[in-house]
């Protein structure tokens, strides 16, 4: 890319790379191919695996994780991460369960459902922001703080008699074989993927994930940015949190449990740099589908759950090395 | 070469040098750090190393030390040549430095830090305590210092941490010790044990080298000197045989180069004025008037507290006391994005860590703090960013691929030229410019000079901080001279020379008009 010494290039191009050239090289493009080989390897595994409804089953492995993903991608890009998210789930759940013993209907669940979700993010945005102390350790506090909220209401009981209402939030249809959960999924993909790369918003949370120094010696108000993006990994968890307990009809304590470790996952998969300052929406809509259909796909198969998360761990750490390798032995 | 005299404090000199450098050569991309540098070091001597921020001499304490390695010449230790590949290696052959920021270990204990990676060993390659807090004790004891070597460090006051590090630099069975800036951080009372031990060193039979800024240390302990100026030695000789005066020109030497630009400087109406700008710690009562379309520069010696005030001045950090007014408004700065807002912007001298951002293409750091503009309701507008980073890099002759590059891939110089466009775009008043070519490339200097004065004639008023001072005397239309943290004193550039600046920013004769 240097320049020979004495050449005055005045008039140097906007890109050197064409739109088609970028793409090519995308992380985003060798994870649809993988997506693709997946959805090929499922269709010869399984002769259910193409029937409309089994697909539209399959869509719930991916669309409660994801919608936090897209959060929780903002938030890493930033530089800092939330590892409460499924804690969040469980309270809000349980207050959720809570309200609706005294006979709150489904409006008032729902904004229960994202207040808790909001107050979580904030409570974690405040520990970040104001005291200044790591977002692993503060979330990994919270992770146990939310839960164990739960666990103090519920014990080993349970929440039960959602009204149906709120039940069609995480199990109804709304056109055809298309599920509320996988309309909602598409609006954030498409609401987040413009957040990110077409705002102003987008670009300064790739700044601060980048050189946060820089950013605030650029004039960005780097923690007003970092406690946004806490209360949307907030609230997303809250909409999680309604979907989920809609679809189950019930909530115990261990509602979501280990979710955080699948979000990342997810997050990382999609090509978002866990040091921040990379990555995109799309690459983690992309990683969303895989995730899903390896699931779905192994399940269909009487695949173990267990043997399954040693599969997507696999998966994570071999689609991780896989472009370092290559470039490690081109350089040979 | 073989002295045998003896200095006025009647040590008896010994012949032979215990280290000699001859024909070291370093270059960096761009720079070239030392070029063709001889230097002699001489067993129970002091050698005082001096020369300009930028001389070459850190470099020359890295090569010394195994840290860097000279593209030519030789090191020869006791008339052998040697290689120092690491900073083990160096250490072996008796090399060992007292830098100005030791890196010790506030939880370790006193003798940890002394002994850390090369602890006494007893059986089975585990650590010797007993051995190794004897050995820290009978050091720190040679040395005078008053301290228990089991005491955790973090319980040490900084000069008691200094006395560490020099404990530290002692444990190896050093003949050559290099004292970098070794009384920057010391109290007076300090100082002078500073130099009681430094007396003894010299006793023991060390070669000492002494870098120093203050005049007067370099008179009170050196024996010999060595001149440094532009990564060359220009003259080294014995202390005895000059005077201050000799020193300092020898020092700064060269006529200010004529490669700036003129300029016609016609400053108008105040636009900055700055009141008793105080910091708990790094500064205090600073004040001045800043004129449209004026180069106002600022000297001193690093760690003089100009960045601190500078940083203060654009909202990063918060002044303790004090008020500026911008265009004859009182202006209250909380933060950068404030500062950017009344039209100051703020060029920092660490250009990687706090200027670009490397892993993001030019358009979008130029773009950064003026994306209100170019943006349509909060939405990127990419053609608009393009545009608008054009027409500044353009104006500031950036070489680069393309606008799309990353920063990182961009020579020191062309990234600095980024920064400077990013600012230029958000259209200030006040552009405060700290250490401009610092690290840069010749040619890029010249841009970024040549640049600056174009700006000033625009009416844009500049603050220039930089410890270069023909870049002072080049550039600026009035000098304010920092020393620990004050004003020391204000120059118009009128007749203003090498030896008066210096003379100001160490704090020696006394002509401080302010």
């Amino acid at each position: 890319m240097s320049l020979a010494e004495g050449t005055r290039p005045r008039n140097f191009p906007d890109r050197l790379t064409g739109r088609g050239q970028r793409i090519l090289r995308s992380w985003e493009l060798l994870l649809f191919v993988i997506a693709v080989l997946i959805f090929i390897a499922n269709t010869q595994a399984s002769p259910y695996f193409l029937d409309p409804w089994n697909l539209s089953d399959a869509t719930f492995n991916f669309t409660e994780k994801s919608m936090i993903a897209f959060a929780m991608a903002l938030l890493i890009i930033s530089g800092e991460i939330d590892l409460s998210v499924a804690g969040i789930i469980a309270l809000a759940s349980t207050a959720m369960g809570w309200a609706l013993q005294f006979g709150v209907g489904t409006p008032g669940l729902v904004a229960i459902g994202l207040a808790v979700g909001l107050l979580c993010g904030a409570f974690n945005g405040v520990l970040v922001t104001r005291l200044g102390l790591p977002s692993i350790v503060v979330t990994i506090g919270t992770m146990s703080l939310f839960r164990g909220i739960s666990y103090i209401v519920l014990g080993d009981q349970a929440f039960n008699g959602y009204p149906d209402s709120f039940a069609w939030l995480g199990r109804g249809y709304v056109f055809w074989v298309i599920t509320f959960e996988l309309t909602l999924f598409v609006v954030f993909a498409l609401i987040y993927g413009v957040v990110l790369h077409k705002t102003n918003f987008g670009r300064h949370v790739y700044t601060i994930g980048n050189n946060p120094v820089a950013a605030r010696f650029s004039g960005i108000r780097v923690e007003r940015v970092k406690m946004i993006l806490f209360l949307l990994t907030g609230l997303m968890s809250g909409i999680a949190a309604i979907c989920l307990t809609g679809r189950l009809g019930s909530t115990r304590p261990s509602i979501a449990y280990a979710w955080e470790l699948e979000v990342v996952t997810m997050v990382v998969l999609g090509g978002v740099s866990i040091l921040g300052g990379a990555g995109s929406i799309l690459g983690v809509v992309i990683a969303a589908l895989v995730i899903g259909m390896v699931t779905f796909g192994l399940g269909l198969l009487n695949v173990p759950g267990i043997v399954m998360s040693i599969f997507i761990g696999a998966l994570l750490i071999g689609v991780i090395a896989l472009p370092r390798l290559v470039t490690k032995l081109r350089r040979r | 070469m073989n002295y045998s005299s003896e200095t006025g404090r009647g040590v008896p000199v010994l012949a032979d040098p215990v280290l000699r450098l001859s024909g070291i050569t370093k270059t960096f991309p761009g720079v070239r750090a030392l070029s063709d540098v001889e230097l002699a070091l001489y067993p129970g001597q002091v050698t005082a190393l001096v020369g300009e921020n930028g001389a070459g001499k850190s470099t020359l304490v890295k090569i010394l030390t195994g840290i860097y390695q000279p593209d030519g010449g030789v090191i020869e230790v006791d008339g052998q040549a040697s290689k120092f590949p690491t900073a083990t290696a160096a250490s072996a052959a008796g090399v060992t430095a007292i830098h100005q920021e030791t890196v010790l270990f506030d939880e370790l204990t006193v003798a940890e830090n002394i002994f850390l990676g090369h602890a006494p060993r007893g059986r089975f390659g585990l650590i010797d305590w007993t051995a190794m807090n004897a050995r820290a004790q009978e050091i720190l004891t040679r040395i005078g210092a008053q301290i228990s070597p089991k005491t955790p460090l973090r319980e040490l006051g900084i000069a008691s941490k200094h006395l560490v590090a020099i404990a530290r630099a002692l444990s190896v069975d050093a003949r050559v010790v290099i004292m970098d800036e070794p009384t920057a951080a010391l109290s007076s009372a300090e100082i002078e044990e500073l130099y009681e031990l430094v007396e003894r060193l010299k006793g023991e039979g060390k070669a000492i080298l002494f870098i120093s800024h203050k005049f007067d240390e370099i008179f009170r302990i050196a024996d010999r000197y060595t001149v440094f100026r532009d990564g060359e030695m220009v003259d080294a000789g014995m202390i005895a045989d000059v005077t201050e005066n000799q020193l300092v020109e020898k020092m700064v030497g060269r006529a200010v180069d004529t490669i700036f630009p003129q300029r016609n400087s016609n400053p108008g109406e105040d636009v900055l004025t700055v009141a008793g700008y105080s910091h708990p710690t790094e500064f205090a009562d600073i004040g001045f008037t800043l004129r449209r379309g004026e180069i106002l520069g600022f000297y001193g010696l690093v760690g003089g507290g100009r960045s601190e005030f500078m940083q203060a001045l654009f909202g990063v950090t918060k002044p303790s006391k004090g008020a500026c007014r911008i265009d004859g408004k009182i202006a209250v700065i909380r933060s950068p994005a404030e500062a950017i807002r009344k039209g100051i912007v703020y060029v920092p001298e660490d250009r990687g860590a706090q200027g670009a951002v490397t892993a993001m293409p030019i358009f979008q750091n130029v773009t950064l703090p003026s994306l209100k503009a170019t943006s349509h309701k909060g939405f990127v507008r990419m053609a608009e960013e393009f545009a608008l980073a054009r027409k500044y890099t353009e104006r500031l002759d950036l070489r680069a691929a393309s606008l799309d590059q990353n920063v990182g891939e961009l020579s020191g110089g062309n990234q600095q030229k980024v920064v400077i466009a990013k600012w230029l775009a958000t259209q200030p008043k006040v552009i405060i410019l700290d250490e401009p070519t610092k690290g840069i490339d010749v040619g890029s200097k010249a841009a970024v000079h040549d640049f600056m004065a174009e700006l000033a004639a625009e009416g844009l008023s500049v603050i220039m901080v930089s410890s270069e001072i023909p870049e002072i005397l080049g550039m600026s239309d009035r000098v304010i001279v920092m020393r620990e943290g004050r004003i020391a004193a204000e120059f118009d550039r009128e007749g203003l020379t090498p030896e008066t600046l210096v003379r100001a920013a160490a704090g020696y004769g006394g002509e401080a008009a302010a």
